[in-house]
């Protein structure tokens, strides 16, 4: 066999460039920006600039609303990435019973995935706000008293449902795929042997599964930790007091409205370092797990 | 031509050198009926001379365009003019090197300017202890109450007297609750700006200590007994199901045009919505504390001012100044005022506005007027001012929202306030 060799040293570094320049100027270009601000302290025009060495970070892991802001993102992330995927497997496996009209189930499931977080929030919004809410009126009919302008648990619900429902389609797509990978004959065996089909769920379906369900934990935490901010700024901007500010919405609201550069430079840098050790953490595991077959 | 192609290259909205005009950019945050008046304003200045082209740049948010034109000035391509609201006025004034007083690029331009000639509450606001006029009152706006009048009818209440006191207020919207006319008697936007900053001005009592921070770095009395009282009141009310809380920000304005809240106070800018929303309104003086010693005061101005920056050409500022002395010429201000539902800058546009009759047909405009210059302006009454004052209101809303869910008391809620609003100020100023 003949090995291919390109005679150009040029070309190679010519067809890679466009990426390249993207990402140095789109990546590592701002990334480096967070990094430098991180140890700066400016006023919003930069007119004066100290260079504080670590500061920054201390006062921003030393802020209770910091310790706060990370609280609220684990509960967030672990409520979203919990419902994203159990209903979504719910729906996929009830979904892979369905005889007639496979495809326009489906199709009607993926849907959501297309809208954007912030219109997702706008969506939820509307029906959940407790002045203009077209199901918030029946809810008090009811005799529930909501309102997560006020009701930190409210608020909670709302953001995570929000998220939940746009996350849905994404994984339903995988698990619907990983399901057709499950061989039929172990399901089939496991149903001569005399197992209820909740047994073969457990014991087969769901443990062949489980590389698909580490990958969406994965790709969920991730996704309720950076994409959600759309939903989060459109639905509670944070409130009730502190009750919805993630981690990354007070990187937003540190720089954008309160103009702290530095603190919120420092912040982006923690945020990247988690980001980091996620993504570390996923390519080694799926290297190991992936190929079951 | 590089330069010119660069600029155009980078933001598209800078002005090309044209060769007899000098172009100034001006970026704003006025949508809808608002932008109108801008792209009239500025077209009538284009062609009442020929020296200098204003152009208007449409910069989103109030906050979108602040960021806009910092962003634009670290990278060394700022706007001429740039229209930013009240709250970041703090952050204009601590940008030395980075604004042009106003006062000064009029001077230079060759216009007098004569502090006497404009509202005494509004140019206050924008000016520097010593009274140099820092930057230019374009659209200012202050807190009113607003009452539906079929509620208050149907509550056994005179559709044609508006609680004048916060008793009263009180008073009245448990009645429209009890008596089953609406299911809400009371909301209000901006607690912040509305019941703790106007509440301040109007009621004659402290926000913070040196002048309310305009006249040197502020320490926040935000938890002092008045605030209490009225906080406590507020947080009893919303208990009681009487006082709902619509939102941060003008969110609650909603719960009035839906017929759902009787009361309502609200900036006098908000009036388009509830004219549109074609309900039964009065419009009454925002209701003042009747414990307070010398209320009701005055009320403080919302709304934005112009800002020019600094590092222009002689030229760019020659036409800031002609554009800035055709902006406060009576028949302009006229009509910014009738159109806009803004207030008028200068005396002169007031006085106007009156002989033509426009109050008489339009009582509710002249309200916040009156409200904010009735009397001279006392070191509680001009305005409030801090370096961070969005982290402030941030910090205070926090804690309001908490009262009012009843996780705590007011006196918590205004300490809380006042303890973290400090120590954010201090770091601020320390940064």
């Amino acid at each position: 066999m003949r090995r291919t060799v390109f005679p150009h040293k040029l070309l190679p570094w010519l067809l890679l460039a466009p990426q390249l320049a993207i990402t140095l100027i789109f990546f590592y270009w701002p990334a480096a920006q967070a990094f430098r601000q991180s140890m700066l302290r400016e006023d919003a025009f930069g007119l004066k600039t100290t260079f504080v060495g670590l500061a920054n970070f201390r006062k921003v892991l030393a802020d209770p609303a910091y310790l706060n802001a990370l609280q609220v993102t684990v509960l967030f992330s672990a409520l979203v990435a919990f419902f994203a995927m159990g209903i979504a497997l719910f729906l996929a496996v009830q979904a892979e019973k369905v005889i007639r009209g496979k495809g326009f189930y489906r199709t009607l499931m993926i849907w959501p995935y297309a809208v954007a977080p912030a219109v997702a929030g706008m969506l939820w919004l509307f029906m959940f706000n407790p002045s203009f809410g077209t199901l918030a009126w029946p809810l008090r009919q009811m005799g529930v008293n909501w309102n997560p302008l006020l009701n930190s648990t409210h608020a909670m619900i709302l953001v995570v449902a929000a998220a939940v429902w746009k996350q849905i389609s994404y994984n339903f797509l995988f698990f619907v795929a990983g399901l057709q990978a499950i061989p039929r004959s172990l399901i089939e065996a496991a149903a001569i042997d005399g197992a209820s089909r909740r047994h073969a769920f457990w014991t087969i379906v769901f443990p062949l599964l489980t590389p698909t369900t580490f990958f969406l934990l994965v790709v969920n935490t991730v996704y309720a930790l950076f994409d959600t901010f759309g939903i989060i700024h459109a639905v509670t901007g944070g409130g009730p007091g502190k009750a919805t500010e993630t981690l990354v919405y007070k990187v937003y609201n540190d720089g954008f409205v309160n103009l702290i550069m530095g603190d919120s430079a420092a912040q982006s840098v923690i945020l990247m370092v988690i980001v980091i050790l996620l993504t570390a953490f996923q390519f080694r595991y799926i290297e190991r797990r992936v190929h079951y077959g | 031509m590089k330069t010119t192609v660069l600029l155009i290259a980078g933001l598209g909205a800078l002005p090309l050198a044209a060769q007899a005009k000098t172009d100034i950019s001006w970026w704003h945050a006025m949508s809808g009926a608002n932008a109108e008046v801008v792209a009239k304003i500025a077209a009538d200045f284009n062609a009442s001379q020929s020296d200098y082209e204003v152009k208007p740049v449409f910069k989103g948010t109030y906050p979108e365009t602040l960021n806009a034109g910092i962003a634009a000035f670290r990278a060394g391509q700022a706007p001429d003019i740039i229209q930013v609201f009240d709250v970041g006025t703090g952050v204009m004034m601590g940008a030395q090197g980075a604004i042009k007083p106003v006062a000064e690029v009029l001077k230079e331009g060759g216009y007098s300017f004569d502090k006497s000639q404009y509202l005494a509450g509004i140019v206050g606001y924008y000016s520097t202890p010593a009274g140099e006029m820092l930057s230019f009152p374009y659209n200012s706006s202050s807190p009113v109450l607003y009452y539906n009048k079929d509620i208050f009818q149907k509550a056994g209440l005179n559709p044609d007297q508006p609680p004048k006191t916060w008793a009263e207020t009180w008073a009245a919207a448990r009645k429209i609750k009890e008596s089953g006319a609406a299911t809400c008697g009371y909301t209000s936007t901006w607690l912040t700006w509305i019941h703790t900053e106007n509440f301040a001005a109007w009621n004659n009592v402290s926000w913070a200590t040196n002048e309310n921070g305009l006249a040197g770095t502020p320490e926040l009395k935000i938890d002092s007994p008045l605030f209490v009282k009225h906080f406590q009141e507020l947080a009893d009310l919303a208990k009681e199901g009487v006082f709902v809380y619509g939102g941060r920000t003008s969110e609650a304005k909603q719960n009035f045009t839906s017929g759902e809240c009787g009361i309502l106070t609200e900036s006098s800018g908000g009036l388009g919505d509830i004219v549109k929303s074609g309900i039964n309104y009065g419009i009454g003086q925002l209701p003042y504390d009747e414990t307070a010693a010398s209320a009701p005061q005055n009320t403080t101005p919302g709304g934005a001012s112009l800002w020019v920056m600094a590092g222009k050409s002689d030229e760019v500022y020659k036409g800031v100044a002609a554009f800035f002395n055709y902006l406060s010429q009576t028949p302009v201000q006229q009509y910014l005022h009738e159109q806009s539902g803004y207030l008028p800058v200068t005396i002169a546009a007031y006085e106007a506005t009156k002989a033509s009759g426009f109050y008489e047909k339009n009582p509710a405009r002249e309200v916040p007027i009156l409200q904010m210059s009735g009397k001279a302006p006392t070191e509680n009454s001009k305005g409030v001012r801090a370096p961070n004052l969005p982290q402030l209101r941030d910090i205070q809303n926090e804690e309001y929202e908490k009262m009012l869910s009843g996780q705590q008391d007011a006196a918590t809620a205004l300490k809380n306030a006042a303890t973290r609003g400090n120590a954010a100020i201090k770091d601020a100023v320390g940064g």
